[in-house]
């Protein structure tokens, strides 16, 4: 079999697309999509990103596997729902977006570097830690993620802000000492696990 | 009992106010030379009506004249059995669409003056059409075409009471849907396909005494018209057996557009089949695994829709065949029910489900099929069938392996003989063309209803070939009349469609049946009672009537004169506007009737400054058109005087020529849309009337006339603030014209 009959073999099969109806949220409802459009037009980032929601569809049932996966485009979604409502076939585009940065995101094959994935990991992190995000360690971690020049140089042009907060007490400055926690942390802790542990199953997801 | 003429005057809805209703009853009684005269302020009211239907059994009044409302108003009130009856136009005609004011009475007074003169002047020459009613009159109604379509169409005939001649050319019932496996779902919820319902309508139909069938026959010869077609059925044995009938439902179905015309989809290549051939497939699968011709089990399947549809280069069929995305639709799910696996693609351009369609695509996606918006450029075919394509969405080139590739062909109608290649080869022939003689003998062969007809063997085609008619306003009829066509022969369709279609052709016929019964006409002049005679003493046998009236009403004689089928006639006057010694009239409707109209006008002398123009109005729009523009109290010029005609075909120009030596300055004539998107009631009126239009400038010459004194134009029913604009414009560029040089010479 020559290379393109390969491809060939490949694309436009069951195989992704029952893929990602097992592992991504709502991902039964892909293929109910009737490529009308009408999302990627009324997208208001549409044009910032790679694809639209009905290409990203579309790609998923021609099997585009790696193409699908790491795409931008569900790390661009800001869940504003203009889709979801105008949806004709009442696809919850917004979710699958999201499930499928997901599914992307712990498969590894989501866009390094991507901003939203970087900040979504530093904001997961932050709040597993103590229960509730702590704006001091979260907003130095912002700064500093491109390395400690950029971070001075975010972190003097904000000064203003920050100082403006800490008196209108909105931000408490003894927080960068690790901060403190939710009541009961690790009861906290062991509800995060089990609600992972039910997902991972629900999904399949053996890592 | 001799002819005794009096005219009615309303003076109601304001027309007495608006105008000098004594004045009008003098022109009626001096001018119009009416025995009885009377106006009354109520006429359509009780006893304005009882008023007229006294004097008609006293005073034995034989013609009426109404000057009132517009003829298409009181229709009810205003109907009296055995006179004849014309209606003069005040409200809507005048009334409603003069300007209002003192200074616009003079004019409005001349126009309701003049319409009154009209009124009397037709009703002189209208006869009151006595119908001609029929001794024996078959009501057996023959059904060409056994498949979905004619069974349907068989059985609802005979479920109203008629009995049925059911012809099928081949050894059984059930046409094309005898070859599916199952039919697209149209019940509720419309998820799954469905049991064709074939058989039971095979059994139904045999276990019904009022259908006879003939199978293995085919249709030898037509000839008669509604009420009495006689049918030569042809039988496989060479036996022929004759059957009455009084009208046909032609549901002859259609054939699979030829797939060796595809070879770049693979048409003619191994495990490349069209829709029909799956259905084959899955007939033997009979529910389990699909296999193709080599016994292979199906495991992946590709649908190509539009094969050979759509198609914009020419090559092949240029329209759609509308339930071929349904069908692939069905066809996927038969794989997808027997095993989820099986890798189903359907590669569509533009996905069309009508009707409920769109809840059986949904179901089919639910089922894993996949759907792509592309246009496939190559199919191989073979062993590993391959598909060259263009994902429409993504906007990339690809191909795809595949078992099985379908293509989704589409529906070529099974309509016989196309009279427009039919016509030049018979004239050649009867020109004594010995090649034309034996083509001509060969395309009869083709044909299905094997007319007797001067016009041709078959019902003309619409486009592509269909036997359609009129698809706005009638769907069913074709341009013969008590011939209907109904199913995928009319244009396109689904099965469901197709028994819909089947139901409205049966009613169709049973009313074809009643009406030529008692001499009435079908569509669109229903009840019309009278029919065109001509005066042979006077006719020239130049044919024309024969060869425009376009419902092939017209045969020829033994000696070559034109021989009316009144049963066939729709009672345009067609062929009264053809003829060119005007020896065609009907008994209410003739040369006279309108010529005395045009004449009746009071035309002013030139120094007075009031054009007259005449406009003849077609009575299926755009006198509708006009009445609305009243009714809407829109104005238009006081100097058009309006006479409706029953088809703008129905105009000779003997009319245009007598209004021009009367000195009328202008003359239009509204007609409905010719050409290929016609909606002309009678198909090819107004085309007709165009193209005689055309020629007339020669005539206008001769008298000395600019050709834009006559004016033909296109009007539409919704068409009444333009039809205002129209006049009133004409009235404007006759005004810069200056009036016409024949004034005072009439
Ligand atoms: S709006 Fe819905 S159906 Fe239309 S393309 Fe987007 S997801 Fe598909
Ligand atoms: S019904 Fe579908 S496949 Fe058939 S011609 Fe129309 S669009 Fe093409
Ligand atoms: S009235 Fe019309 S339908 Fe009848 S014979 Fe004349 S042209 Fe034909
Ligand atoms: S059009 Fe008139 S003259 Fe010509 S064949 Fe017909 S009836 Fe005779």
């Amino acid at each position: 079999m020559t290379t393109a009959n390969q491809n060939a073999v490949e694309r436009y099969r069951n195989n992704f697309l029952k893929e990602v109806e097992a592992n991504v949220e709502e991902g039964d409802m892909v293929k109910m999509c009737m490529q009308c459009g009408v999302c990627a037009g009324s997208c208001p980032l549409g044009p910032h990103w790679e694809h639209s929601p009905q290409k990203i569809f579309m790609m998923i049932r021609a099997g585009k596997r790696e193409e699908v996966l790491s795409s931008d485009s569900m790390w661009m979604c800001t869940s504003c729902y203009n889709c979801i409502v105008r949806c004709p076939r009442q696809l919850p585009i917004t979710h699958i977006m999201h499930g499928l940065a997901n599914y992307a995101h712990r498969l590894g094959l989501a866009p390094k570097g991507q901003p939203t994935r970087e900040f979504g990991t530093l904001f997961w992190n932050n709040l597993v830690k103590k229960g509730r995000v702590n704006e001091l360690t979260l907003t130095i971690g912002h700064y500093f993620k491109d390395g400690i020049a950029a971070g001075i140089k975010t972190g003097l042009a904000m000064q203003a802000v920050g100082l403006g907060m800490v008196k209108a007490k909105r931000l408490n400055p003894m927080e960068i000492f690790g901060g403190h926690a939710v009541k009961d942390l690790k009861g906290f802790h062991a509800m995060v696990a089990k609600a992972q542990e039910i997902e991972a199953k629900k999904k399949g997801f053996t890592a | 009992m001799a002819d005794k003429f009096a005219a009615y005057i309303c003076s109601g809805c304001g027309i007495g106010d608006a105008m000098k209703v004594p004045q009008l009853e003098a022109i009626a009684k001096k001018e119009g030379k009416m025995a009885v005269v009377k106006s009354h302020h109520f006429l359509c009211n009780a006893e304005g009506v009882q008023m007229i239907k006294d004097d008609i059994a006293n005073e034995e009044v034989t013609h009426i004249c109404i000057a009132a409302c517009s003829r298409r108003a009181k229709t009810e009130a205003f109907q009296f059995d055995g006179v004849a009856m014309s209606r003069a136009n005040l409200r809507e005609g005048v009334l409603w669409v003069v300007a209002a004011g003192k200074e616009h009475d003079e004019v409005r007074q001349e126009m309701a003056a003049d319409y009154v003169r009209m009124g009397c002047a037709e009703v002189k020459k209208m006869k009151q059409p006595a119908g001609n009613v029929k001794e024996s009159s078959s009501k057996r109604i023959l059904v060409v075409g056994g498949g979905m379509s004619g069974m349907t169409a068989a059985l609802e005939i005979a479920d109203t009471g008629y009995e049925v001649v059911l012809v099928e050319k081949s050894g059984a019932l059930g046409g094309m849907a005898a070859n599916l496996w199952k039919r697209q779902p149209f019940k509720a919820p419309y998820a799954e396909a469905q049991d064709t319902g074939v058989a039971a309508m095979v059994a139904r139909i045999a276990a019904t005494p009022a259908i006879k069938v003939h199978l293995n026959s085919t249709i030898g010869d037509t000839s008669g018209a509604p009420g009495r077609f006689i049918i030569q059925v042809a039988q496989e044995s060479g036996a022929v057996v004759e059957e009455t009938v009084g009208a046909i439902v032609q549901a002859t179905g259609f054939s699979t557009y030829d797939m060796a015309k595809l070879p770049e989809l693979g048409g003619g290549q191994a495990n490349v089949v069209d829709q029909a051939g799956l259905e084959a497939l899955a007939k033997k699968a009979n529910g389990g695994a699909i296999k193709r011709a080599d016994g292979k089990e199906v495991k992946s399947v590709v649908f190509v829709q539009c094969a050979g549809q759509r198609d914009d280069t020419g090559t092949h069929l240029s329209y759609c065949s509308g339930h071929c995305c349904g069908t692939s639709i069905k066809q996927a799910t038969y794989f997808k029910d027997q095993n989820p696996d099986i890798d189903t693609v359907i590669m569509y351009q533009d996905l069309r489900v009508p009707g409920m369609g769109e809840d059986f695509y949904r179901s089919a996606q639910q089922k894993g099929v996949i759907f792509s918006k592309s246009k496939a450029s190559k199919v191989t075919g073979g062993d590993s069938c391959n598909v060259t394509f263009k994902d429409l969405i993504l906007d990339e080139e690809n191909n795809i392996s595949a078992d099985l590739v379908v293509l989704a062909t589409g529906q070529v109608p099974n309509a016989g003989v196309d009279l427009e290649a039919w016509n030049p080869i018979v004239t050649a022939a009867e020109g004594g063309n010995e090649e034309a003689k034996v083509q001509r003998d060969a395309m009869r062969t083709t044909s299905v209803l094997k007319l007797n007809y001067r016009q041709g063997p078959d019902v003309p085609q619409f486009k592509h070939g269909f036997a359609d008619s009129h698809f706005i306003c009638f769907p069913y009829e074709t341009r013969r009349t008590g011939i209907y066509a109904a199913g995928p022969v009319r244009r396109p369709m689904d099965i469901l469609q197709s028994t819909d279609d089947a139901t409205g052709a049966a009613l169709k016929a049973i009313q074809a049946v009643e009406n030529a019964a008692v001499g009435r006409a079908a569509h669109p002049r229903s009840g019309d009672l009278s029919f065109p005679t001509a005066r042979l003493e006077g006719c020239t046998q130049c044919k024309r009537c024969t060869v425009e009236c376009p419902f092939g009403a017209i045969d020829e004689d033994e000696r070559r004169f034109p021989k009316f089928n009144e049963e066939r006639c729709r009672r345009c006057g067609t062929c009264m506007g053809a003829c060119p010694v005007r020896v065609i009239s009907f008994e209410n409707y003739s040369v006279d009737t309108v010529g005395s109209q045009v004449k009746a006008v009071s035309v002013p002398e030139e120094d007075e400054e009031k054009p007259r123009i005449l406009v003849l109005a077609c009575e299926n729009d755009a006198y509708p058109a006009l009445d609305m523009a009243g009714l809407a109290r829109m104005t238009y010029s006081a100097f058009v005087r309006v006479i409706p005609v029953r088809c703008l075909g129905s105009v000779n120009t003997i009319w245009i020529t007598d209004a021009m030596n009367s000195g009328y300055d202008g003359v239009m004539m509204m007609g409905c849309k010719k050409g290929d998107e016609y909606q002309c009631h009678f198909v090819k009126g107004s085309e007709l009337a165009h193209y005689r239009m055309s020629k007339i400038g020669d005539t206008l010459k001769q008298l000395g006339l600019e050709p834009e004194r006559v004016q033909t134009t296109e009007v539409a029913i919704t068409d009444n603030a333009r039809v205002v604009k129209m006049i009133n414009d004409y009235v404007a560029e006759l005004e810069k014209l200056g009036p016409s040089p024949m004034k005072g010479f009439g």
